[in-house]
């Protein structure tokens, strides 16, 4: 099963003694993105090493602010600190990025299903990582070990992504690095100035250029969520099993343990059963249901 | 021609026949980067079918500059107001580097449409196929999904 069910998720492990108090951070890196994004990489007080799975998230706490729930950016390859990529939406984001070097912020997790990168079915074969803007940070650690899986012929890792224009594409550093080690890169912008010698359309027209194998390939897709709509489908016009496609859905997460239910969509808790669920079923039928 | 243009995808699987009248309007052209394919304003005289290279829909304006709305690489086509009066493009198309393409003259195409009822259908019907799939992401685009992120 590429996605742990509910059942396995329920089985887990307690997180550790309070799982509802945040543990302080401490801010040692900061790196503006774009105008309003930003990565911070976080070290515990107490010295802990993070762990976590690609994919997950955690709830993070601009002290006398609020709590927001961020995704892990950081790879599993990487040592040390524990990097998320935060765009200022809002006041507790917008608190988050502007947080310096010294400064102190809370993290409770990580919590939610992961893009199960390391785990048989994505051991080989092709697979296509679609992102929208600021949706490529979930992915970044799992691209990053994708492009380093063990076995170089299991299979070819395609990276599509899309921003609004040639300035707000993140992770440029990252993406030359994955194409250097095999990754197939391909990005496109909404609108750019002239001199932008790329691709400018949807990131969806992107699709059709590029050389998969249906039969083999899996497909993690995160950004805007009509985006991951109509990626899935391109995705699933090219031949690829809808049970082999998935996405990374957000709602209003909040205890990140599916205890309070904000984050409820039809039978899923996305804090804990979600966010990376498989577009097959409910999810698919899901993302064109009006709430009532 | 008949090959080339048979195996372009905007004509792919069309009768025979089509595509050789198709191929008998058309010609091989070649630009260099920075080649202008089509000038806004000016008569809408070819459709052009991208075999190789990049193109980039512009339209410039004197406060925001050029910018460029959409790219079509090879497989794709530019250039679909020679089917509509009053027959003049809307945008520049430039070459983003070396670009071949395939250059069907529209009087000759408008011609053969006016000619034969069928093979109009079945260009219009290509033709109508690629404006669905632009409009469609032209709406999605005007959405600006990547910026409308909930606050939090």
């Amino acid at each position: 099963m590429p996605v742990e069910t509910a059942a396995a998720v329920r089985g887990r492990p307690p997180l550790g003694p309070d799982p509802l108090e945040p543990v302080p951070h401490r801010v040692v890196g900061c790196s503006k993105e774009t105008d309003d994004v930003t990565t911070l990489s976080l070290e515990s007080l107490s010295g802990a090493t993070p762990t976590f799975a690609p994919g997950q998230f955690n709830m993070l706490t601009a002290y006398g602010v609020g709590e927001a729930a961020i995704s892990v950016s950081s790879s599993r390859r990487e040592a040390g600190a524990l990097r998320h990529t935060v765009r200022a939406v809002g006041p507790v984001s917008a608190a988050l990025c502007r947080a310096g070097l010294g400064d102190v912020v809370g993290v409770r997790g990580p919590f939610g299903t992961s893009w199960g990168v390391g785990e048989a079915d994505l051991a080989t074969g092709d697979v296509v990582v679609v992102a929208g803007g600021i949706g490529l940070a979930p992915l970044r650690g799992a691209i990053d070990e994708l492009v380093h899986r063990p076995d170089p012929d299991g299979g070819r890792v395609f990276v599509v992504t899309g921003s609004r224009d040639p300035v707000q594409l993140i992770f440029g550093d990252d993406l030359e690095a994955w194409g250097r080690a095999g990754a197939v890169i391909a990005v496109t912008v909404d609108t750019a100035p002239r001199g932008w010698t790329g691709h400018v359309g949807l990131v969806t027209s992107l699709l059709r250029g590029i050389d998969f194998d249906p039969a083999t390939t899996t497909a993690l897709v995160c950004g805007p969520e009509i985006m991951m709509r109509f990626a899935a489908k391109s995705l699933v016009d090219r031949g690829i099993d809808p049970r082999r496609i998935r996405l990374s859905m957000e709602r209003n997460m909040q205890c990140g343990l599916g205890w309070c239910g904000h984050c409820q969509l039809g039978p899923f808790l996305l804090c804990r059963e979600g966010p990376i669920l498989p577009y097959a079923g409910d999810v698919a039928r899901l993302m064109t249901e009006r709430e009532r | 021609m008949d090959a080339l243009v048979a195996s372009h995808p905007l004509f792919a699987g069309l009768p025979e026949g089509v595509t050789s009248d198709i191929a008998a309007c058309s010609r091989s052209v070649a630009f260099g980067p920075d080649d202008l394919l089509l000038v806004e304003g000016q008569p809408a005289d070819t459709l052009f079918l991208v075999q190789r290279g990049r193109v980039a829909i512009e339209i410039h304006g004197a406060d925001r500059g050029t910018l460029v709305v959409e790219t079509v690489e090879a497989g794709g086509a530019v250039g679909w107001s020679w089917l509509f009066p009053p027959h003049r493009w809307h945008f520049d198309a430039r070459a983003l580097g070396p670009v071949d393409a395939i250059a069907a003259d529209a009087t000759c195409l408008r011609a053969k449409m006016d000619a034969d009822d069928e093979f109009g259908r079945l260009l219009v019907t290509r033709v109508a196929e690629v404006l669905l799939e632009r409009l469609q992401a032209t709406r999605l685009r005007l959405l600006d999904l990547y910026g409308a992120d909930r606050a939090g």
